[in-house]
């Protein structure tokens, strides 16, 4: 059989695969692997938003730059509000792996809900001091740059958002059937993914931008 | 069930480690600017890794040959891409100065 | 504010072209005028047609809202055929244009010839390429790896109806407001709002996003497929070629289309938003818009030739009754193209003033891609060698294909020289090199396969002597029509220029004239051949299947196939399955036993959420902001009411399988096995009789 070479139990901690049908895990395989072609594409789009950021680092303009407009520690609870947010989301793929009753899963999914949306909170009111010194993405190439990249990672974030609600409720509606499980699945790859792209983001941005 | 739990919270714990390393650095200036920025980004790339070992679960040995090969295609993408447009364009405003 | 400027944002009377030519009724205006007026009556004509004779129930049915990927290819192209038209005729205007306008204004106004090339590229590129390639793709690579269909049928129709979203925009444009005028390529500043404040540029921003959304779902769909869905024993190694190149330019359009997001997503944001990134002021930079759009751009032109590339294999090793010569070194050559084309972006810029290390680091790297090219080539000769070869259609255009991309391909290799660059960068020089490529290794690709594959999807051949018409006004057309640039590019002549000035380019021009002009009258004769063909269908049928005697398990099964393409999974042991099974006596075998089949259902959905997305952009465009957020609201609510449906797939039972297959194999059964020089004859039902 050439199209399973691997057991996949172990690959995805979030399916206990190892019982269903091989049609099923098949299924899920490739759905599973989709997602992750979908990821790295769109790894690669926030790659060049770095690499747009990194060329115009210096366009100021003569207007405001990090030094300014960065908050140490704003970045530093946003940074914990994320990480946290990464292992509640574990926690719900433990639970939904191990079987351990909706409720948990429900609560889980909760938390992580509330530390995204805790995190985006903070990165908004972030922006939003931002534009009253006057740092709008109007006013220089820098800034332009700065709030499309941090931008288009809490855009992720809202989508990321959004689908927690939607799967809340398909798990209301439907209970963990196969599709809501491949879906925790992917949702989870993503919310691990902007995780992954957040800690660049901090690297890259905010601690390059205060180490001066 | 004890070992995937033990996975993530050595993932939550690595991760939170690292992360305060490279703001403790940044915070308390121990280092010079450059030095600073070289290794923040070494963090990052090993948190990079963690994440991916511990959270999204891909692992030299046991993840399918598939998974594996596409993120280091990608990886590689991104790096060409990335250093090239880097190089490029540095080397276009150095020739305007 | 008024209620109406919030209703229609840019829009007035003035947008509409039959205003703006009624007002000022010089020849530009009423060539702008009637191509509208075509653009509506079409459209109009379409419905009307199509309501008179009562068939939008079947066409909604059947088309439209299938899943099924034989449907959604042939719909692609379709789809791709009728862009071509239009970017066809555009290019034959811009021809006329060079030909009359030799200190002389001629038809159209330099506005108006600046929309014509910036059309007349997007399209040919993103509506025209690209969909018939995937078209193709999608029709054939699931037939060749023995799958039931491919990995997301969903987002299959999604991404086709993202992509003739695209097409509409594309068509409206014709009808209200004016097309950008900055090219194919679009480079600011001079798309920017400073420069260009009309909607023209936001027009093309938004339709080459609908084609790159839907690009991008399409490779991660095809990657998947190939991935994931071989049947058992089908290991890389033992991939059809075609299937191969499928692969490269899906993993292309992974990879390929975040930087022209990104581009196009930047430039939206400083038209928009009034950011500054490639602006002339406050920190802007355009060469990023020029890296970001060729690291995009160079790999797109590998999307549109690496198909063919699979096709001329596949042709080349059936044409010839034989095994394709160096398989593995094909494959090879494939995945070297396919990385290296991510390398030699910078070709494209090499006189934005990079230091000349720079420049020739990426002057190499391209005439690197030369190598497996060759590879490729001399594989496809040396697979014609000592080979049976029979003079088909297909197998003529591939021939040409090869004589000409080689031509094309030591063009380029004068155009990887900076040195040599810097002399005809943005002359006619590099419109007759990129011709040269793309007209042999997009257009005749996707003819000699749609004449290969044809039987297999409709059930009858085309016609062999409209085929070769076809082909006489295709090649030498190419050639009249091209080679003249190379000479006028050579003496300087700039591209993209409305007017000349010196008399002693008239005979060239006019050489040029009588090429476009033929290849216009090459598509006619495609068009004709299928009109031909479908009226005498009844001489050509081959409801068997194979008609070619060919290798690949996509002709393995009925001509058209059943809707699950296999009746039973095949079990694969070699490369060339199917005639090995032909040799063996293992072909056209009942199975032992039967099984249900899982087929998606049809859903409206894709259509729904492309044309959803078409009113967002429409509404960006014309700053509608209402239909905007409507348009995008309904597009996602879609997407979500879908994941809340369960009942997404359809069982055939496995009796009604066996009694379709049986009813095949009796027909086989009573077919006469045809010799291959007799396959263009009345005789051939689609058995081929084996012949050592
Ligand atoms: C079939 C016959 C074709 C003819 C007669 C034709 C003719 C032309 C002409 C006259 C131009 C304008 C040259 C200038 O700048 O002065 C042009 C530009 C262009 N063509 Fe074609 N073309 C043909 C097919 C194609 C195909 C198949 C493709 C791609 C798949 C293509 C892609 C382009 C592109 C990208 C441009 C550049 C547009 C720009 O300047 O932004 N063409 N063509
Ligand atoms: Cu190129």
């Amino acid at each position: 059989m050439a199209r399973l070479t691997t057991e996949p139990e172990l690959r995805h901690a979030g399916l206990n695969l190892a019982d269903d049908p091989r049609e099923v895990r098949e299924q899920v395989e490739s759905d599973v692997f989709g997602f992750w072609v979908f990821l790295m594409s769109d790894a690669v789009m926030f790659a060049l938003l770095f690499a747009v950021y990194g060329t115009m680092r210096h366009a100021t303009a003569g207007g405001p730059g990090p030094e300014q407009e960065f908050k140490f520690h704003s970045a530093f609870w946003e940074t914990a509000l994320l990480l946290t947010s990464s292992f509640a989301y574990g926690m719900v793929s433990l639970s939904m792996k191990h079987a351990r009753g909706q409720l948990w899963l429900a609560l889980w999914l909760g938390i992580t809900f509330c530390l995204g949306a805790g995190f985006l909170k903070m990165e908004i009111h972030d922006f939003l001091t931002m534009f009253h010194d006057g740092a709008t993405p109007e006013r220089s190439g820098y800034l332009s740059s700065f709030f499309v990249l941090v931008g288009m990672h809490g855009f992720h974030v809202l989508s990321g958002l959004t689908w927690i609600l939607l799967m809340g409720v398909q798990l209301a509606v439907f209970g963990p059937d196969d599709r809501v499980k491949v879906n925790l699945i992917r949702l989870g790859l993503f919310w691990h993914f902007l995780d992954l792209i957040w800690v660049v983001i901090f690297s890259v941005v905010y601690l390059e931008g205060l180490s001066l | 069930m004890r070992r995937d739990f033990i996975t993530y919270c050595f993932g939550y714990l690595a991760a939170l480690s690292l992360t305060g390393i490279a703001f403790a650095c940044v915070f308390y200036r121990l280092l010079p600017p450059v030095q600073t920025f070289a290794l923040v980004l070494v963090l990052a790339l090993i948190q990079v890794i963690v994440h991916m070992r511990c959270f999204l679960h891909i692992s030299l040995k046991r993840s399918a040959r598939a998974d594996l090969q596409l993120i280091l295609f990608s990886a590689m993408i991104i790096l060409l891409m990335v250093g090239g447009t880097l190089v490029v364009l540095f080397n276009l405003s150095a020739r305007m100065m | 504010m008024t209620f109406w400027h919030i209703l229609l944002g840019r829009l007035t009377w003035d947008s509409l072209v039959f205003v703006e030519a009624w007002r000022n009724p010089t020849i530009s205006e009423i060539i702008g005028g009637l191509a509208g007026g075509v653009a509506v009556l079409g459209a109009a004509l379409l419905f009307g047609l199509i309501t008179i004779l009562g068939r939008w129930r079947y066409l909604w049915t059947v088309w439209l809202t299938s899943l099924d990927h034989k449907k959604i290819g042939i719909m692609y192209m379709v789809f791709a055929v009728i862009m071509l038209c239009r970017a066809l005729i555009e290019a034959v205007l811009m021809r006329t244009q060079q030909a009359i306008a030799i200190n002389n204004p001629g038809l159209v106004a330099p506005d108006h010839f600046a929309q014509l090339f910036s059309t007349h590229g997007t399209i040919m590129v993103f509506f025209v390429g690209m969909p018939l390639l995937t078209g193709l793709m999608n029709f054939v690579m699931p037939l060749q790896i023995g799958s039931r269909d491919v990995a997301f049928p969903y987002m299959n129709s999604i991404s086709l109806w993202l992509t003739v979203g695209g097409g509409i925009m594309m068509m409206a444009s014709l009808v209200v407001g004016k097309f950008s005028t900055g090219g194919w390529s679009g480079y600011p500043p001079y798309t920017e709002l400073a420069f260009n404040g009309g909607v023209g540029p936001d027009y093309w921003i938004w339709a080459v996003s609908l084609s790159s959304l839907g690009a991008m779902m399409t490779g991660i769909n095809f990657a998947v497929t190939v991935y994931k869905f071989r049947s058992p024993g089908m290991r890389w190694m033992r991939l059809p070629l075609f299937t191969w190149t499928t692969l490269c330019t899906a993993i292309l359009m992974i990879f390929a289309m975040p930087p022209l997001t990104v581009a196009t997503l930047l430039l939206a944001a400083d038209r928009y938003l009034g950011m500054h990134f490639f602006t002339n002021d406050l920190g802007g930079n355009v060469m990023n818009f020029v890296n970001l759009f060729w690291l995009f751009g160079h790999p797109e032109v590998y999307i549109l030739i690496l198909p063919a590339f699979g096709v001329y294999s596949e042709v080349v090793s059936a044409f010839s009754s034989k095994e394709l010569y160096g398989y593995t070194s094909l494959v090879i050559a494939t995945m070297v193209i396919a990385i290296l084309s991510f390398t030699v972006w910078l070709h494209h810029f090499f006189t934005m003033g990079q230091s000349a290390g720079v420049n020739s680091f990426f002057g190499i790297a391209t005439m690197l891609i030369g190598i497996p090219t060759g590879v490729k080539i001399y594989d496809w000769i040396w697979t014609m060698f000592w080979g049976e070869v029979r003079f088909s259609t297909s197998m003529l255009f591939s021939i040409a294909f090869m004589i000409t991309f080689v031509i094309g391909g030591m063009t380029g290799i004068i155009l990887a020289t900076p040195p040599l660059d810097y002399l005809v960068h943005n002359t006619l020089f590099l419109v007759a090199h990129f011709h040269n490529m793309l007209i042999p290794g997009t257009l005749y690709g996707v003819i000699a396969g749609y004449y290969y594959w044809f039987p297999k999807a409709f059930g009858f051949r085309l016609s062999e002597k409209w085929g070769r018409i076809a082909f006489v006004c295709w090649v030498p057309g190419f050639y009249l029509a091209f080679m003249p640039l190379y000479v006028m590019g050579a003496s300087g002549v700039a591209r993209r220029t409305q007017e000349l000035f010196d008399p002693a380019l008239r005979p060239w021009v006019i050489a040029a004239e009588i090429g476009a002009l033929l290849l216009l009258a090459g598509l006619a004769s495609l068009f004709i051949q299928l009109y031909v063909s479908i009226r005498q269908r009844h001489t050509t049928r081959v409801p068997v299947g194979d008609p070619w005697d060919a290798r690949g398990l996509e002709w393995s099964m009925s001509a058209p196939p059943p809707e699950y393409n296999f009746a039973v999974i095949p079990q694969v042991s070699r490369r060339d399955p199917f005639h090995w099974q032909k040799i063996n006596n293992g072909a056209y075998k009942p199975a032992d036993h039967y099984r249900d089949i899982e087929v998606p259902k049809n859903s409206m959905c894709g259509v729904l959420i492309g044309l959803g997305m078409t009113a967002c952009f429409t509404g960006l465009v014309w700053h509608m902001w209402w239909l905007a957020v409507c348009g995008f609201t309904f597009s996602l609510g879609t997407a979500i009411a879908r994941s809340f449906m369960r009942d997404v797939r359809r069982t055939i039972p496995a009796a009604e399988v066996e009694a379709q297959h049986r009813r095949w194999l009796e027909t086989t059964a009573a077919a006469l096995p045809i010799p291959r020089h007799l396959e263009m004859t009345p005789e051939n039902e689609g058995l081929a009789k084996w012949q050592g």
